[in-house]
């Protein structure tokens, strides 16, 4: 992670290697942004009541970031806005310098961790025809997520068959904290249009479900909401695997983002170890579940792993797979990765073209 | 398999207490009616139910009552066959769970001294931790003083689920006394389920639950370390207790990252999280969550960056390993030695040091 202050002069310095950027958050100016794609009940609704989340404050986040709005202090548009908001600008300072083939688009604070259902889902809705109108639409290297009500699977998955076949979307977005660990049922009907879409799941770190962000409560510091998200990551993760989604809906691919990769090995180890001695109670799954891993879970790579030694990170990497990791940034976050800089020399020409786009083109069927 | 060597500390053994009545020869009056007039139940946690697998070795589980309830079955089951000198008696009694804390400080004085009385003062090899009524910081500072004069206890024990992460400065009284008498912090896996048993919310099954702790284990590292309960109280030790420990490199590499990126919040925090792991961290061996070949496991020490961070354990009478293969294949006898003699030693100054007979108090 880098914290920028990079002027964007030097922005005029083409990358030569193409990338896929799979973690990039275009975020709005303000709510307005979404009024032309909300029923004017929800405009009154929002200025009346705001947004009603699991969560105890009205603007902001409960833990307040290194940097406003979580982002480089270098990203803010010339036009005005916060950072993330200006597509020319983004263009400029990152998809056209670092040469981003493909770049998925993960809309943030956008309803999902609502507490009223009707608002969250019409949120949904808008935010995804806005990715259309305002990005996907207008530059076509960029590609949205479904964005979906996540704590009510029925209007999820009616959001999700209703955008299926839709080539401005690349992937559904869902939050790794939730009201219960999404491995529950009441996520299943998610689990099977995106399935039937042919679309993948993006678990990405973040969200607010009401729960602690650790199993004792509310922790002091940023730092501990930082990396806490990986802990929050492993544990949705089990569920998956435990509840048995992967076996009840066989073709469903999931990419965790933005929450690590290291730590996958030694999960996966765990649960293996544990399912031996514990598989009486969860039947339903039938194989080690390091192998559902194997076989369905992508990992993004913002914010690398950064062992004091390249060695250990190879190794790791080495465990889950170099085909299983995909390049991100998290444009225009402060704990941004630089492509250049990200991964250590002694890659292999073929493990680093897959790494940085080819992964993503064969996962997302982007050619 | 790895031959362990004579001598060695077992650092997680978990002699059960067979039912809250047993508790009652050590309870006053008013706590003895208590129990009795109300018909409370046994405190047994669901972090460990008694009939699941994971809670005791099939060949370790006796006929009637509970695994781990009986002295000779420890003795000739976890002492024995690894030829241990010393082991450590950590009792996982569901009082954390209790909500008075009147009644958990009852509880806890009364498991404390069954503890001395049961086991400590009849296999010269035992030794114990003092379980405290979390519930009160007052009380447990009064109890640490209390068990502390007894030189038989060697460690304080707490669950690495509870009401507040670890780290936060209300539980430093705690700590502080803990120091003064060189007692490490025991932190062992299982929840008070005052929280949900994960940070995402309560899951389905008991294997979520047990999955979850080593994701617990991570969080309370990050609190104690950013809190900067080693900056105030630098030679203080915690000992991780069935925690896993494959997970810690990456654990560290993601912490160490977000240091370097929002140290200006932490600013106590002056020493990088590796460096304040080795002082002051340490980890029971068993489970281990590696698979069974030992080029991964070699590998895995390697990015531990440290041989001093292990305490041998065989986490009786919970199933961890078969037959005597508790220590896993491919450590060096350098490292046998570390984990089974030098390292408890050095973590646990109570012990008087390798090789030295410690008299009973």
């Amino acid at each position: 992670m880098n914290v920028q202050f990079r002027s964007s002069a030097d922005a005029s310095v083409v990358a030569k290697t193409a990338i896929a950027d799979c973690d990039i958050h275009p975020a709005r100016r303000s709510m307005k942004d979404l009024y032309p794609y909300l029923a004017k009940r929800w405009h009154d609704h929002l200025e009346t009541y705001g947004g009603h989340a699991y969560q105890g404050m009205m603007v902001g986040p409960p833990y307040p970031k290194a940097q406003p709005n979580a982002s480089r202090r270098d990203a803010y548009p010339p036009e005005g806005g916060v950072q993330g908001s200006s597509l020319s600008f983004m263009q400029q300072q990152h998809l056209d310098p670092n040469n981003v083939a493909l770049g998925v688009l993960n809309p943030l604070n956008t309803g999902q961790g609502l507490r009223n259902q009707e608002l969250s889902a019409a949120l949904a809705t808008a935010i995804n025809d806005w990715q259309i109108a305002e990005w996907t639409s207008k530059d076509s290297r960029l590609k949205g997520s479904v964005v979906v009500a996540n704590e009510d699977g029925e209007a999820s998955a009616a959001e999700i068959r209703k955008r299926a076949g839709d080539k401005n979307f690349v992937q559904v977005l869902l939050l790794s904290r939730n009201v219960e660990p999404l491995g529950q049922r009441r996520y299943w009907p998610i689990y099977e249009a995106a399935q039937e879409a042919g679309l993948p799941i993006g678990v990405h770190a973040f969200g607010f479900g009401g729960n602690p962000i650790t199993a004792s409560g509310w922790p002091s510091y940023y730092i501990e909401e930082m990396v806490g998200h990986s802990q929050c990551q492993q544990t949705a993760l089990a569920s998956i695997v435990l509840e048995g989604v992967l076996e009840r809906f066989p073709k469903l691919k999931m990419i965790m983002i933005e929450a690590g990769f290291g730590w996958a090995p030694s999960l996966a180890w765990r649960l293996d170890r544990v399912w031996q001695r514990l598989r009486s109670e969860v039947p339903h799954v039938r194989r080690p579940p390091s192998e559902y891993i194997k076989d369905h879970i992508w990992w993004t790579t913002q914010p690398m792993e950064d062992p004091e030694r390249r060695d250990h990170l190879f190794q790791t990497i080495d465990w889950i797979g170099w085909d299983k990791l995909l390049f991100a940034t998290d444009y225009p976050h402060w704990d941004y990765d630089e492509p250049s800089r990200v991964l250590p020399a002694g890659v292999s020409d073929a493990n680093r073209a897959a790494f940085y786009l080819g992964n993503a083109r064969e996962l997302y069927g982007i050619t | 398999m790895t031959s362990p060597i004579a001598g060695g500390v077992d650092c997680d053994l978990h002699p059960a207490l067979p039912h809250l009545t047993s508790l009652l020869p050590y309870l006053n009056d008013y706590w003895r009616d208590q129990v009795t007039t109300r018909g409370m139940t046994d405190l047994e946690s669901q972090s460990y139910p008694p009939n699941s697998p994971i809670s005791a070795r099939p060949d370790w589980r006796p006929a009637k009552g509970k695994p781990g309830a009986n002295l000779h079955d420890l003795t000739t089951q976890a002492l024995d066959p690894f030829g241990t000198s010393i082991g450590i008696c950590n009792p996982l009694y569901g009082l954390q769970m209790v909500f008075s804390e009147d009644m958990a400080d009852a509880f806890c004085r009364a498991l404390n001294d069954w503890l001395v009385k049961e086991w400590l003062d009849k296999d010269a090899r035992l030794r114990g931790s003092i379980v405290i009524p979390v519930q009160s910081v007052e009380k447990s500072v009064a109890e640490i003083e209390r068990c502390a004069r007894d030189s038989r206890f060697v460690q304080v024990l707490m669950l690495v689920m509870g009401d507040m992460p670890l780290g936060k400065r209300a539980y430093w009284p705690i700590y502080a006394a803990a120091e003064r008498h060189g007692l490490p912090i025991g932190v062992h896996a299982g929840s008070n389920y005052h929280n949900p048993p994960s940070s995402v919310g309560w899951g389905s099954y008991h294997i979520e639950d047990y999955v979850a702790q080593a994701q617990a284990f991570q969080t309370q590292l990050t609190s104690l370390i950013v809190e900067g309960v080693f900056a105030k109280y630098p030679r203080l030790k915690m000992v991780m207790l069935e925690s896993g420990f494959t997970w810690l490199p990456s654990y560290v590499w993601r912490l160490h990252k977000f240091w370097r990126g929002v140290r200006m919040e932490t600013p106590w925090v002056d020493r990088a999280p590796m460096e304040i792991v080795r002082s002051n961290i340490r980890f029971s061996l068993q489970p281990v969550d590696a698979p069974p070949d030992p080029g991964t496991l070699n590998r895995l020490f390697d990015h531990m960056q440290s041989d001093e961070l292990l305490l041998f354990s065989t986490d009786y009478p919970h199933w961890q390993f078969d037959g005597n293969a508790v220590l896993p294949d491919g450590l060096s006898p350098e490292l046998v030695r570390k984990i089974m003699i030098d390292n408890p030693y050095a973590t646990y100054t109570r012990l008087g040091g390798a090789g030295s007979k410690e008299s009973a108090a």
